[in-house]
């Protein structure tokens, strides 16, 4: 019994802590995007609720009314009982509703799209490049030295629009961050555009929603809603470039990182890394997460990731490049220097 | 079944009559006679049968998905493992199960309930088999060799393309489907000429069973939507093999393209394996109320709505792919539009409980089972329909709880109660009536407490086909309460299949209506004889068992000593032409064999598609070489008589 | 429908009744009915890839020529033409009019083989291949479905023709030869909106 109780009290808790409030839930709305879907769940819930209460006390009246059980041979009735032209006005009644339940949805729906359509005024311009398992984020600017590359996660200003301008370029991902927003796919070929205006702050979460192969499970990012002002101070400092590394562990981790096979892949602005092929790095250590929501940001976490990206994430591009303890310990060491 | 018993029946011949009809109709013993049979009871029996294999193979992949998923972070399964599990999962049931099941059970049931003795071309049948079985083979050898398809049941490109999908994982899927395809448009063109043109006489198509309406809604449904798969398959596996680029948008081809192609059919293909679902409630209601359907002509044209509005929605599984908005909003208003014949439906088969004496049998407890879980998914169908609301919930495990208690509810749950209600007539047993109560109840609880929770972790952010998911998210216990609904589901179907295999051998004997229904396949024996029906019944209404105060008019002078149908006119059913039936034929063997090797071997080379249409094209010269006149074996008049439509 | 249906005769003798008949009479009719809606469905949802394929482009063709337009309206003027013949065999073998089903059928026979011989030219000049872009893999899809209708149907005339000197002719081949005119006229007619497409639609498209 206690096993039964223990396991109870699992479901009960579990169902309670998480979902009707969260990082990445569509439940708890933190954005006009995702506040006038949750007027349409609403109104489904009841209108729907409605016609199925409906449905099943019609089912429950029906075996309820069931005279004494019939036998296998009792005679079967006639096809125009006395009860027909109350049932087929019944009929009527019962198609007029459902006609009605379904405008009230269908309008509702409707009104809800169109409103989603208007964005606001100058709206803060995202672009995000989907690849197989991880996220490239590109903030726009009017200056080219406005413009800057970060990985897996976005900062978005408070009540102001965000324009997200989606590309993919593999195959097919979604971008999904329940709080704010519903998805919008990341095709290979197309452009894409969704909009966010976050209506309150926090981290929250958002996951890649369409099936993009081996990793797709892994495929998260973060998307923070800051303070104007405190994203005013993030966008600057993400604008420049990486400082030197000062201790001399730092020094030769950098010596690792352009020595090794880490900068085929990777971009730290402000070295001689430029490739684009993975994340951009130069502002890794202020990320929360680390490959795209597979592992917290901290230094234990970045040591596994390194010296086993496929134990952690099986299949991801990143190789496994052969550093001893010492030069991993540089590394990372490096790592979270680039604030 | 005695001889006693069988001359009891009005549709029985005289005891000798009876034997040459009997060799007439033999289908030769032993191995050469299941390699040759061309009767549609048997290759019906197993299309049923395999198609349940293919269930419990399918369902086997689900368990293990749902232990993998039991809990956060679990390693059950390799990421690479998982994402082939569901791939086969869905494809299986879609593709090898749910779709050939309800054409088994048609193929059974429609010569039956229509008084003919056989369908329209049991070679063609035959060759649908083989083709059927040959695809589920081939797609599950490729799994177990583990090359099998790791890119969802619908494939989309770019991943299943030649540039990510590497190795001959998607073209096995692709091709796949192109046996599955070519097995279910032959079943249909057969299933809708036999609807046409073999019905009983006076059987108008006012008085057909709206199991005979629902099968031939489903065969039209068929032969429109599948070539689009065909035409979305083979022009995968061309840019994948020869370089064409349909797909390519680098070479003007559109990755949209594909889903829109696979779409057109993706959408019809559920509502092919729902609609026979929806013939069978009313077979059962009616019968278990013992009253007439109430409203036959308006189940009937919602039967013929719901599959014509099927074809105008399949943009609703595009919605979040950034399609013009205002487009989009006329698929919201087609897929709640369809909500209107179903809720119709619904309330006839109400209304005819409310006004019948239900009995809860087993059959009738599936019925009410569809009932609440069909409406409830059909329900979280109107909530998809919304493109705003659909772009929180797609591609997440709401949609997974949607579909699934549509096609579970819809189909599955009336098909085990058709599966009972007529496992009389096909084996001349009773079901044992416990453990059919025992199956349904634990399928039941089962299948809500295993899917309900699904419908929260959607909404709560857990995305679809994920091998696992962090354990800060709060998933878990929902995840955990599914997995022990799995297995509960599992029960109850292993405790039904069981029934099914012991009431084979030593279930209650059964006579020829057990049920007391009142339809023309309660006529035949049970089971019954090779040529179904002795002499030909004559239908003056809709419920031929239940009017005539028990007396069934027939005629008499098809031929004892020749295969032969009897042709009646479309509408009218007025007795038309006699046509000879081809007997036992090694051909459309053959023939599967010669396609099915075309089929695989074009997957790996284009050139087989070349060389291998020679055998192809002898098979099908086999079966086609002309015999002698058929008029002139039985003697028939040689005139040609007037309309044949009316 | 609307009409109270025709009672059945009680004690019809079913032996009286005839083992042939034409058109929607027999079977076979029904299955070329079939037939024609799946592969119908087909030609139309290749067309419609076409087009939206088409739509989606900045020209069209992607790059490159048209088909040479000579050899495609030659086979849409010998389709066409080759009607006739097969309207007169048609109405031959309603008659049951041995000499003349066996005339018109090698006529139409001929034609259908010239229209294969044509086909291979219009391949030849099609100014594309299927492996070039997506433009040439959709123009040689529609070409190609059109092109299997030819040689089944090309197969089929052969055969039953053959067989109508080869073999007794009863009812039952006379309305198959019927059932075979009928669908050499439903490959004329999809051949139409193909023939505009892959030959015109190039020309036509801004």
């Amino acid at each position: 019994m206690p096993r039964r109780a223990q396991l109870v009290a699992l479901l009960v808790l579990g169902g309670g802590v998480a979902g009707c409030s969260g990082v990445q839930t569509a439940l708890d709305p933190a954005a006009d995007q995702a506040a006038s879907i949750e007027v349409i769940w609403r109104t489904m819930l009841v209108v729907c609720g409605v016609m199925y209460l409906l449905v099943l006390g019609f089912l429950a009246w029906a075996l309820w009314r069931a005279r004494r059980p019939a036998a296998v041979d009792d005679a079967p009735l006639p096809a125009e009982t006395a009860a027909e032209p109350a049932l087929a006005r019944g009929l009527t009644g019962w198609v007029a509703l459902i006609v009605a339940g379904l405008l009230v949805l269908t309008t509702v729906s409707f009104l809800v799209d169109r409103s989603l359509a208007e964005v606001g005024p100058d709206p803060l311009k995202i672009k995000v490049t989907a690849n197989q398992w991880w996220w490239q984020v590109e903030y726009e600017g009017d200056a080219p030295t406005d413009r800057f590359t970060t990985a897996n996660e976005l900062h978005l200003p408070l009540n102001r629009p965000a324009v997200i301008e989606l590309h993919a370029a593999d195959v097919i991902h979604s971008f999904w961050v329940p709080n704010l927003s519903g998805k919008t796919d990341l095709i290979p070929g197309r452009t894409n555009y969704m909009a966010v205006t976050p209506r309150r702050l926090g981290a929250f979460r958002g996951q890649c929603a369409e099936f993009c192969g081996f990793e797709h499970a892994k495929m998260a990012f973060d998307v923070v809603v800051d303070p104007p002002r405190t994203f005013e101070a993030w966008r600057r400092h993400q604008i420049q470039s990486a400082s030197d590394p000062v201790t001399a562990e730092a020094v030769y981790g950098k010596q690792v990182f352009t020595s090794q096979a880490c900068v085929m892949c990777h971009r730290i602005q402000g070295t001689d890394a430029g490739a684009t092929v993975g994340p951009d790095l130069t502002h890794l250590a202020s990320r929360s997460h680390i490959a795209a929501g597979a592992l917290p940001n901290d230094t234990g976490d970045l040591q596994a990731w390194i010296a086993d990206p496929q134990g952690v994430k099986p299949g991801t591009a990143m190789p496994r490049v052969a550093l001893n303890s010492g030069q991993l310990n540089a590394v990372v060491d490096y790592l979270e220097t680039l604030k | 079944m005695s001889a006693a018993d069988a001359s009891a029946l009005p549709t029985a011949l005289p005891a000798e009559e009876d034997v040459r009809l009997t060799r007439t109709w033999a289908t030769p013993p032993g191995f050469w006679g299941w390699l040759t049979t061309v009767d549609q009871k048997q290759i019906a029996r197993r299309y049923v049968v395999t198609g349940l294999v293919f269930f419990a193979l399918a369902g086997l992949l689900a368990a293990a998905m749902r232990a993998q998923l039991s809990r956060p972070d679990n390693h059950l399964l390799s990421p690479d493992r998982y994402n082939q599990i569901f791939t086969m999962h869905g494809s299986t049931m879609m593709f090898l199960f749910a779709v050939p099941i309800m054409e088994g059970m048609g193929l059974y049931l429609v010569p039956l309930m229509i008084g003919a003795r056989t369908m329209a071309f049991p070679r063609l049948n035959a060759m649908s088999y083989w083709m059927y079985l040959a695809g589920g083979i081939f797609l599950w050898t490729a799994f177990i060799l583990n090359v099998g398809p790791d890119i969802g049941w619908f494939g989309y490109v770019p991943l299943s393309g030649p540039e990510y999908g590497i190795g001959k994982r998607a073209d096995v899927w692709a091709q796949m489907i192109t046996f599955t395809e070519v097995a279910a448009m032959a079943a249909a063109a057969s299933t809708a000429t036999s609807i046409f043109k073999m019905r009983a006489p006076g059987m108008t198509l006012a008085r057909m069973p709206i199991f005979v309406w629902a099968m031939l809604t489903t065969a039209f449904m068929i032969m429109l939507a599948m070539p689009a798969v065909m035409l979305a398959s083979s022009f995968l596996i061309s840019d994948r093999l020869i370089g064409t680029h349909f797909y390519n948008y680098a070479e003007g081809g559109s990755v949209l393209l594909f889903q829109h192609l696979f779409w057109f059919f993706g959408h019809p293909e559920v509502y092919i394996i729902f609609i026979p679902g929806l013939g069978m409630v009313s077979e059962i209601t009616q019968t278990f109320c013992r009253r007439p359907v109430f409203g036959y002509p308006a189940v009937v044209l919602s039967m013929l709505a719901t599959g014509f509005l099927a074809f105008g929605l399949w943009v609703h599984h595009m919605f979040a792919t950034g399609l013009p908005h205002m487009g989009d909003s006329f698929y919201t208003a087609a897929s709640m539009t369809i909500a209107i014949p179903s809720g119709v439906q619904i309330f006839c088969w109400l209304a005819t409980m409310w006004d019948g004496k239900p009995r809860l049998a087993p059959p009738m407890l599936w019925v009410i089972g569809f009932v609440i879980t069909f409406v409830l998914g059909g329900l979280s169908g109107v909530m998809l329909a919304s493109v705003p609301l659909d772009t929180q919930v797609h591609d997440t495990y709401f949609v997974v709880a949607h579909f699934h208690y549509v096609l579970i509810g819809g189909a599955v749950f009336p098909l085990l109660g058709g599966i009972y209600y007529w496992f009389p007539k096909a084996t001349g047993r009773m079901l044992n009536e416990a453990a059919g109560k025992w199956s349904f109840w634990l399928v039941f609880l089962g299948f809500h407490t295993a899917f309900f929770p699904m419908h929260i972790l959607g909404l709560w952010g857990m995305p679809r086909r994920v091998w696992t998911y962090p354990a800060d998210m709060g998933w878990g216990a929902l995840n955990l309460t599914s997995t022990i609904g799995a297995y509960i589901l599992a029960a109850g179907v292993l405790v039904y299949v069981l029934n099914l295999i012991v009431s084979y051998r030593r279930g209650a004997p059964a006579g020829p209506n057990p049920w007391g229904a009142s339809g023309l396949e309660w006529a035949a024996a049970s089971p019954p004889p090779s040529y179904n029906f002795g002499l030909t019944p004559v239908v003056e209404s809709r419920h031929p068992l239940w009017t005539g105060g028990g007396r069934l008019p027939t005629l008499t002078g098809l031929s004892l000593d020749h295969r032969e149908v009897l042709l009646t006119t479309v509408t009218d059913a007025r007795p038309d032409l006699r046509h000879g039936s081809p007997s036992p034929s090694i051909w459309p063997l053959l023939t599967a064999v010669a396609v099915s090797a075309l089929f695989i071997g074009s997957i790996f080379d284009e050139w087989w598609i070349v060389w291998l249409s020679i055998p192809f094209a002898l098979a099908v010269l086999g079966w086609f070489w002309p015999r002698k006149s058929h008029g002139k074996k039985v003697g028939a008049p040689d005139e040609t008589p007037p309309g044949a439509l009316a | 429908m609307s009409r109270r249906p025709a009672a059945v005769p009680a004690g019809q003798d079913l032996s009286l009744l005839p083992a042939a008949g034409f058109s929607a009479h027999g079977l076979w009719y029904w299955a070329g009915l079939a037939f024609m809606l799946m592969e119908g469905s087909a030609f139309a949802l290749a067309c419609a890839a076409y087009v939206y394929l088409m739509n989606s482009a900045d020209q069209w063709p992607l790059e490159g020529r048209a088909p040479a337009l000579s050899w495609g309206t030659a086979q849409t003027v010998l389709l066409l033409g080759s009607l006739v013949p097969t309207w007169f065999l048609a109405r031959a073998a309603l008659r049951r009019d041995l000499k003349a089903t066996q005339g018109w059928g090698v006529l139409v026979a001929a034609l259908n083989a010239l229209a294969l011989v044509i086909r291979a030219v219009e391949f030849l000049h099609l100014n594309t291949r299927w492996d070039s872009d997506a433009y040439g893999s959709i123009t040689w899809t529609l070409i190609l479905l059109h092109t299997v209708h030819l040689i089944t149907d090309f197969v089929d005339t052969f055969f039953l023709t053959v067989f109508l000197f080869t073999h007794p002719v009863p009812t039952e081949r006379f309305s198959d030869v019927q059932d075979d005119a009928l669908y050499w006229a439903y490959v004329v007619f999809t051949w139409l909106p193909l023939y505009l497409l892959i030959y015109w639609a190039p020309r036509w498209a801004p």
